[in-house]
């Protein structure tokens, strides 16, 4: 390894060598576009807002490091939760109950190269980086039937200066089985630490597959998310993405929607403050007929912090009937804080319902006053309308342990007490 | 109870109150009325303490506090309660939930534990029942899909759980039929005692057969300029308030 790609990313010479066995041929074929592929800029239309230039500008290390005590990282006390650090599996923090039906292979212990990605790796930058330079991850099989009782969870804390974690999730949900899954990502100590991971997942025939994930790294991280899902007939599919912290978090949620009669929801919230900068793009490709899409995003953007909103929503030719809701709503707590919203429709069925909305405001200061009239004080009058504001998006979430989790981290970081 | 003196307030550099000056004592009910725009809102709004308006002179005594020294809540807090002219609507934020809030905060100001969760819904079922507010209403989302009645008896509601010393009652009565205007009049009339008051801002007399004043005042042009006995209303009801013009211009 310990190569240096001109106008991309660097790494220090030391970085160590992925135990992973990417095919070579995926290999050479990302290290091809590393080469000749420079760091998006604004002028790219899908890097519009975000900047990522600060990235090109750091030495990236990657080094396995431990940590003694991860009790604030577990979202769900579930038997089975897979801890990493820097990328790298932490046995001793990890909790190995593997529930039946489900099969959970660590990424460096599969032998035979990876099979073939579903990631788009023409000029991606970060999935060729993931690629080229993977550290780690793990692979879920359902099995055709399973009904798996506890959650999967699997947590990924970076650790150390400038660490970078090319961090891998392959999902494999079979059919008819149903199963949750639960994603957290966070920061323990470092300055510009880059979590870059990303996430194959195929949700097979009558599967229903959720997915609750929680990104709380630091003001100091940078993390950029891929999930590459696709949907065969009659399946469920379900993200949440809760933002609550992160320095500069981007995250693409690609989802082909491949068969008919398939449900998909993508919910997410993101609250930001001081100098945070998070993205969330998502495509939701309805490329055949009959399947339903809603998608709900609500961001809270305090500060000199900006978020950006891009989702698009495709319904290819013949693809009738279906049903595709999207919504974005923005709440300004300062002047000095941006939002860029763009929902999008592509429409080519002419049978079809779909809408799009977006809304940005302010707090109500006339229901404050009301508020702090019967007796609330400042504080808890702003919050709880806040709260109210968000709580929608938080409602999604139907695990009772992650709820209390994320109101936790939101008391941590923005002292709610609701 | 209050004492207002000589009070001047301002919006938006145009002066709206112009020397007002009143005074209410425990146990007493006085009615405020007036034209439109004579500044009765504004009152209400500076009393409760809306930054919008500005006090360029004059003083508040409040319960022996300095009124215009305290923050909205700090008020609300030392007993004072505003019902709205026009209540808010406030999506997503349940009306009970705020309400327990608000009620812990102010017991939290006076070294009180919270009030316990059994406690408190037996106080929500006993109030809500006293202004026949369903108690479905009472647990939603604060005034949201209310009808204007409905908005009115919640605010009624919220100042019978609140138990305030001082109640400001801005056209509570407007808009509403005459079975509304009964229920909510017998709810006032029930928190009535000895040791509390409340300020009736009205346009109508009829308010006042069911709520009856101990006095009442004409607001003119940002002052108090007339006041009398609960005769004064039904004077004013008959013969409008260009009579009253008549008699400052004199
Ligand atoms: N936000 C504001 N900006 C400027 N003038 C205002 C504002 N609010 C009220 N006013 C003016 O203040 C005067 C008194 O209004 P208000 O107190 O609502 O009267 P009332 O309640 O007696 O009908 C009116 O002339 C009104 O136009
Ligand atoms: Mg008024």
């Amino acid at each position: 390894m310990a190569e240096v790609a001109k106008n991309n990313i660097n790494f220090k010479s030391d970085l160590q060598v992925t135990s992973v066995n990417v095919s070579e041929n995926e290999k050479q074929k990302a290290l091809d576009v590393l080469q000749n592929t420079t760091l998006p800029t604004t002028r790219v239309e899908a890097w519009k807002y975000t900047r990522v230039a600060k990235l090109g500008k750091i030495d990236f290390v990657n080094e396995k490091a431990t940590i003694s005590d991860i009790s604030n990282y577990v979202i769900d006390d579930t038997k089975c939760s897979f801890v990493f650090i820097n990328g790298h599996f932490s046995k001793g923090n990890s909790s190995q109950e593997i529930p039946a039906g489900v099969t959970i292979t660590l990424l460096s212990e599969i032998n035979a190269p990876l099979s073939k990605s579903s990631l788009t790796i023409e000029d991606e930058v970060f999935n060729a980086m993931n690629t080229a330079h993977l550290t780690g991850g793990l692979k879920i099989d359902i099995t055709s039937n399973a009904l798996v009782e506890i959650p999967i969870q699997i947590i990924h804390i970076l650790k150390g200066d400038s660490t970078i974690s090319n961090f891998k999730t392959i999902v494999n949900a079979g059919k008819s089985s149903q199963a949750d899954l639960i994603q957290g990502f966070f920061s323990e100590s470092g300055e510009s630490n880059f979590c870059n991971s990303t996430s194959e997942i195929n949700v097979a025939e009558n599967a229903v597959l959720r997915i609750d994930k929680i990104q709380y790294e630091s003001e100091k991280s940078f993390h950029i998310s891929t999930e590459q899902v696709k949907q065969d007939k009659n399946s469920n599919f379900r993200i949440n993405t809760f933002t609550l912290n992160g320095g500069l978090v981007r995250n693409n949620l690609n989802i082909d929607v491949n068969g008919q009669n398939c449900e998909t929801h993508l919910n997410g919230a993101y609250l930001l403050k001081n100098k945070q900068h998070v993205d969330n793009h998502s495509v939701v490709d309805h490329k055949v007929a009959n399947c339903e899409s809603h998608e709900l995003y609500k961001g809270v953007i305090d500060d000199r912090s900006t978020a950006v909103f891009n989702g698009k929503v495709f319904v290819r030719p013949n693809a009738q009937k279906i049903n595709a809701f999207q919504s974005n709503g923005n709440l300004l707590l300062s002047d000095s804080a941006t939002i860029n919203s763009k929902p999008e429709l592509e429409i080519y069925a002419d049978d079809v319902k779909c809408s799009h909305g977006s809304t940005t405001g302010q707090l109500d200061e006339e229901a404050i006053f009301y508020l702090r009239a019967r007796g609330l004080s400042e504080r808890s009058a702003r919050h709880l309308m806040v709260s109210a504001f968000i709580g929608d998006v938080l409602d999604k979430i139907t695990n009772a342990n992650i709820k209390t989790y994320t109101r936790r981290l939101l008391n941590d970081r923005f002292g709610w007490e609701f | 109870m209050i004492t207002i003196n000589d009070l001047h307030a301002k919006i938006e550099d145009k002066e709206i109150l112009k020397g007002l000056s009143l005074e209410v004592k425990a146990g007493e009910v006085h009615a405020i009325m007036g034209p439109n725009g004579a500044g009765k809102s504004t009152l209400a709004s500076v009393l409760a303490g809306r930054e919008d308006y500005e006090v360029t002179a004059g003083s508040v005594s409040f319960v022996g506090e300095d009124l215009l020294e305290l923050s909205t809540e700090e008020r609300a807090w030392a007993g004072l309660f505003l019902a709205f002219q026009y209540p808010v609507e406030i999506p997503g934020v349940s009306n009970i939930n705020f309400l327990r809030t608000a009620i812990n905060e102010t017991r939290e100001k006076k070294d009180l534990d919270p009030i316990s969760a059994k406690d408190f819904m037996a106080m929500v079922r006993e109030k809500s029942a006293l202004v026949e507010l369903d108690a479905k209403l009472a647990s939603r989302s604060v005034n949201e899909g209310f009808s204007g009645g409905e908005k009115k008896r919640n605010e009624i509601f919220q100042m019978a759980m609140l138990a305030p010393k001082l109640s400001i009652l801005d056209e509570t009565d407007s808009g509403l039929d005459i079975d509304a205007l009964r229920i909510v009049a017998s709810g006032v009339n029930k928190l009535k005692n000895e040791n509390n008051a409340t300020i009736i801002i009205t346009h109508y007399q009829r308010l006042l057969d069911y709520i009856v004043p101990d006095f009442v005042h004409v607001l003119f042009d940002g002052k108090i300029v007339k006041t009398g006995g609960k005769e004064l209303a039904i004077e004013l009801e008959e013969k409008g308030y260009d009579w009253i013009k008549e008699e400052i211009a004199q």
